[in-house]
């Protein structure tokens, strides 16, 4: 609260610079509550008003990462676009574009420590910047007009724009110096790397131009992808429960609790083997492609779950009823892990085609036969 | 040591070398360091990490690099397998980038 009062006087002190039109900058003090409160007060210039940023996150903006990230349904945590600023710049000041995703956009004006600069921010659909570029959302069109409608050469004097790396595949930067006369500078893939792409003359180094895709990577994804496929166990769950009641002599109520819970039990660990554990240890696991690393995780846990039913019986009714897991466990492991390319940042579309060719047609011959040996072991 | 690699020979990635002037617009959008320059052309040097995001064809102002672009995620084949159409991504958030 007081550093950030601080930060103000400061900005005061050096108000009163020009912008391309000669007209004065002139940053208006935060009084009340503003909206959004990340805004933390304006820019004059004209009649426009250009809302300041923070660089801090508060508590309100990590809560909104941390709900993106679970939610299930398709959430948009989406800011307006418009031109914004960061700092005190002014008319040489560079300009930064971003996209409309909350989560994109406070990453970028979190990570801009001791930078004064513009940010732009494209109408996206509240998505992030790679998905966006990929869509076409991201892209030259919507560029374009955004320097056009929100008169950036109004404003700044020079011809640059700095795009997040990543928002290459949409944009076409030959096309927006032809239409409009800015050159288009890639910076780094991570918003970590911006202050240092900055301070070196705007030039990034190749490990600052490469996508990883660590274990922390993977690990932020995980919650998402889970919750997106959480659905598809509680129904299969709740047809293994119902399941669970037939037997030779019918169907027993009473015995739901008792097998149809272990199913459940089970359809849990596999849903873990390929939804958490096969992303996390990607890496670790043989294979490429990713629906077999999620059979060899499956089979694994299996294997050790034998062990542990070798020592302690009655886990299960009879081999055939371990023998049938054997088959499903893997098959929704495949199934889930596969269903992480689309989370992945190296897997092609081809490779993923040709992987599925094959791997969709096991999944389905492993899950058949599981399931009728998991019948079938219920009548004997 | 465990370098993660995806499938290999399957990229629709083609550079055409006789168009390149040089620009170097290639290097530095690939996320994947797929590019190197060779005698002040582009080269390809890493076929198989090749992800398709389309960033260089996109970018390349002679039109020197073509390639299939698409995301490689599961459930948008699947989805385009029933539906009879090409993958589309249902993007949500966070993920790159499908859901
Ligand atoms: S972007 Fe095109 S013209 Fe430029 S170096 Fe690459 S291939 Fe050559
Ligand atoms: S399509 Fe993407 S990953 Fe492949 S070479 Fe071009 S920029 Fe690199």
């Amino acid at each position: 609260m007081f550093a950030m009062s601080n930060e103000k006087q400061d900005s005061k002190k050096e108000c009163c610079k020009k912008s391309a039109e000669g007209e004065l900058f002139q940053i208006i003090e935060r009084r009340e509550n503003t909206q959004p409160d990340w805004i933390e007060g304006f820019i004059v210039n004209g009649n426009r008003k250009i809302p300041v940023v923070s660089k801090t996150l508060k508590f309100s903006d990590r809560l909104d990462s941390w709900k993106a990230r679970w939610s299930s349904f398709r959430m948009r945590f989406s800011i307006d676009p418009g031109l914004y600023a960061v700092g005190n710049p002014d008319a040489q000041s560079e300009v930064l574009v971003s996209a409309n995703y909350k989560l994109s956009f406070d990453r970028l004006r979190s990570r801009l420590d001791g930078v004064n600069a513009w940010i732009l921010v494209l109408d996206t659909k509240g998505i992030n910047v790679w998905c966006s570029a990929g869509k076409g959302t991201f892209g030259t069109a919507e560029l374009v007009n955004r320097i056009k409608y929100e008169k950036l050469t109004e404003l700044i004097s020079h011809r640059r724009l700095i795009l997040p790396q990543l928002s290459a595949p949409g944009v076409s930067a030959h096309k927006v110096k032809k239409d409009t006369g800015f050159r288009i500078i890639y910076g780094p893939v991570r918003a970590n790397d911006i202050a240092a792409f900055l301070k070196n003359n705007k030039r990034a180094n190749p490990e600052m131009r490469r996508v990883r895709f660590n274990m922390s990577d993977r690990a932020v994804l995980i919650p998402m992808e889970m919750m997106q496929s959480v659905k598809y166990l509680l129904l299969v769950s709740l047809v293994f429960l119902l399941l669970s009641g037939l037997n030779s002599e019918g169907y027993i109520f009473n015995d739901i609790p008792d097998e149809g819970l272990n199913a459940v039990i089970l359809m849990f660990i596999a849903y873990l083997s390929g939804g958490v554990l096969t992303p996390l240890l990607l890496p670790f696991i043989p294979g490429k492609a990713f629906s077999l690393k999620g059979l060899i995780v499956g089979i694994v846990l299996m294997g050790g779950i034998a062990i542990f039913s070798h020592k302690y019986p009655g886990l299960f009714r009879s081999n055939i009823d371990l023998l049938s897991w054997f088959f499903i466990t893997p098959s929704i492991s495949s199934f889930l892990a596969m269903n992480f390319t689309g989370a992945s940042t190296y897997t092609s579309l081809s490779g993923v085609k040709k992987e599925m060719r094959f791997a969709v047609p096991a999944q389905i011959v492993l899950a058949v036969v599981g399931i009728t040996l998991w019948v079938i072991s219920q009548f004997i | 040591m465990f370098d993660l690699k995806y499938i290999s020979g399957v990229a629709t990635l083609q550079l055409d070398s006789d168009k390149c002037n040089g620009c170097r617009m290639c290097l530095y959008v690939c996320p994947h360091a797929v590019f190197d320059m060779d005698r002040k052309k582009a080269v390809v040097v890493n076929h198989d990490s090749c992800m398709e995001c389309g960033a260089c064809a996109m970018n390349c102002p002679e039109g020197a690099i073509s390639v299939h672009a698409g995301v490689g995620c599961a459930s948008a084949v699947l989805q385009g397998w029933i539906n009879e159409t090409e993958p589309t991504c249902d993007c949500s958030g966070e993920s790159a980038c499908c859901g």
